[in-house]
């Protein structure tokens, strides 16, 4: 059986070559479709004429196109995303340094999201067209709608402004101060949360009704199982399969949002890396950014691939 | 010969009680949350484009003497740190936001739209290639796919509107694809292929009416989700430049005077949740009433 899904996940592998060939030429694009010479980003307009020549040539500039291309996938191969103008600082480092608080960030976010969602819409699901089915229904709607730049500020308006209970803004590091790194940490990731949240409510309970609706669904009722039981054993087990499907695309937006959380809140991850690269024109910076978050979801994809496969034992057959 | 309707076409359609195209309408009249959903995405268009009509007050005109003035009779909800009429920032805005978030949903159609079908009909080699190019482009968060091709094209509305509406062609292509894929089968097709009409009629004539409804619920979800990227790029810095009045940009002023003068960050954020609930709104309603399926 497991062979079954060897040979599946080995053939998606390959199937996420051409893909990541395709990415990398993007992310190439990114920096050499910008406007402006990167020599001047670097020495400045008015530098001599042979050190521009120089660095232009230490660069690989003075290349055609298909071969900086090439040398600078096979950098990349090698872990090397190049030097940071600003910061005269491998880009590698700089993101194998603000990487964690974003993987917090977005980790955390997953959770306080899956903690809301599922309960809210089993219960939502179960009490169909009541009150409470009503009420996660709106919560839902209105999580998926206020965007995080504004949900943020409202949340340190209300608990850090007013109430006082929670730090504003700000990070502190898990290992060395643990309290207070979870007392920053909740504030952004209840914001970056709420969105997944929202959506996820919402496809539990559209897929938990659906199972309940199925033929064996009657089976379980008429042979007299409670409803506990009809709902946790037997839909809820089949809602989870596409619910899991989703996780993949959720990370994606999470990743996508935490440049705006880490922005609201001070929080030093690789979102706020990108943007100040954008501020800064310090695009190698920028590149290495969005090729390692594009290579993290493609990694998250491929996991889900792999669990789908291992919930789901129809696909082994195909 | 001419372009009229053919003869044999109208008498067949007139006698059904009930067009499917009605039909979904009435669903859509029923649902009170889509219903909702209408009147706040026709009031925020209709906002915008009457913008000048209803605000007197000049939107980038400061006045040094009323800095973060709470709502007042001259200013209905205040004025900023530079004391801008915030009623009269906001209702540009509205202009703003709308107008890039249809000019970018219409982009994404224009592309996605010819690239999902040719993708779909033709199969094979072509469909292997534009589909990977399509994943690639979705494999990037679309905030962040964004914020490189602003950094391409540089800041403002323009630019804006291009990033936003290459990130959403990827899904209006996939989206095509599959109901291209899935109606070519069918016996209709066949029998219109078999008929000897051309594969480019049989897609435009006889496949594509079938992608509308599902287009249709993406566009409105898309619109939602490209307002919000377009005042998160604004929020950010790097959408509209200041002093245009972009209500991502109205947020990130205010966040400076969270303690001081709170009204500024609450009416802009109120303007951008109510236009997105619409458009989400107005996707769910759409998607229940175009998809009978899903109705019991």
């Amino acid at each position: 059986m497991s062979g079954g899904v060897g040979t599946y996940l080995g053939g998606r592998l390959l199937g996420a070559i051409p893909m990541l060939f395709l990415m990398s030429l993007v992310v190439f694009a990114i920096v050499y479709l910008i406007p402006g010479d990167p020599v001047d980003a670097m020495l400045g307009q008015d530098a001599e004429r042979s050190a521009r020549e120089a660095l232009r040539h230490e660069l690989g500039l003075d290349q055609p196109l298909w071969r900086q291309y090439v040398s600078w996938l096979a950098r990349v191969a090698q872990g090397d995303l190049g030097r940071s103008i600003r910061a005269q600082q491998p880009v590698r480092d700089l993101i194998v340094e603000k990487l964690p608080a974003t993987l917090l960030l977005t980790t955390s976010a997953a959770v306080i999201a899956l903690l809301i969602a599922f309960p809210a819409g089993i219960v939502a699901a179960v009490k169909r067209n009541t009150l409470v089915d009503l009420l996660a229904m709106v919560g839902a709607l209105l999580g998926v709608s206020i965007p995080s730049f504004w949900s943020g500020i409202m949340l340190i308006m209300i608990f850090a402004l007013t109430l006082g209970w929670l730090p504003a803004i700000g990070y502190a590091s898990l290992t060395t101060d643990p309290v207070a790194a979870l007392r920053y940490l909740v504030l952004p990731a209840l914001t970056l949360g709420s969105v997944m949240a929202g959506s996820v409510t919402r496809q539990v309970r559209a897929q938990l009704l659906q199972e309940l609706g199925r033929d064996y669904v009657r089976t379980a009722r008429s042979k007299g199982l409670g409803e506990p039981g009809v709902v946790v054993r037997h839909a809820l087990r089949n809602s989870l399969i596409p619910a899991v499907t989703v996780l993949g695309v959720q990370f994606s937006v999470l990743l996508g949002g935490a440049v705006i959380t880490e922005q609201i809140f001070a929080w030093p991850g690789v979102g706020q890396l990108a943007v100040n690269a954008i501020v800064n024109r310090d695009y190698p910076v920028l590149q290495g950014v969005i090729l390692t978050v594009a290579l993290l979801v493609t990694m998250v994809n491929l996991a889900v691939d792999a669990l789908y496969v291992v919930l789901d034992p129809r696909l082994r057959l195909s | 010969m001419s372009s009229s309707i053919p003869a044999s076409d109208s008498p067949e359609r007139r006698p059904a009680p009930q067009a499917p195209r009605h039909r979904a309408l009435g669903r859509l009249a029923r649902s009170r949350f889509a219903l909702v959903g209408l009147a706040i995405v026709g009031l925020t268009a209709l906002v915008g484009l009457v913008a000048p009509l209803f605000v007197t007050a000049d939107p980038v005109a400061m006045n040094f003497g009323a800095l973060l003035k709470g709502p007042s009779r001259d200013h209905l909800l205040g004025t900023d740190q530079f004391g801008r009429d915030v009623l009269a920032r906001l209702v540009w805005g509205a202009r703003l936001s709308v107008s890039i978030g249809a000019v970018a949903v219409a982009l994404a159609l224009v592309v996605g739209l010819p690239i999902g079908a040719l993708s779909g009909y033709a199969g094979g080699a072509i469909d292997n290639v534009l589909m990977r190019c399509m994943d690639a482009l979705l494999a990037f968060p679309a905030l962040l796919l964004a914020l490189g091709l602003v950094a391409i094209m540089g800041p403002g509305s323009t630019s804006t509107t291009l990033a936003i509406g290459i990130v959403y062609t990827p899904g209006v292509a996939r989206l095509t694809r599959g109901v291209v894929l899935a109606e070519r089968p069918q016996e209709y097709v066949q029998a219109a292929r078999a008929l000897g009409q051309r594969d480019r009629w049989v897609l435009a004539r006889h496949i594509m009416p079938n992608c509308v409804s599902a287009l249709l619920v993406q566009a409105s979800v898309n619109f939602a989700n490209a307002m919000v990227i377009e005042a998160g790029l604004s929020f950010l810095g790097i959408g509209t430049p200041p002093p245009t009045p972009s209500w991502g940009l109205m947020l990130n002023e205010a966040r400076a005077f969270m303690t001081s003068a709170r009204h500024v960050a609450i009416a802009p954020g109120v303007a951008i949740s109510l236009a997105v609930l619409g458009w989400n709104l107005l996707g769910d309603g759409l998607r229940d009433a175009l998809d009978p399926r899903l109705t019991e």
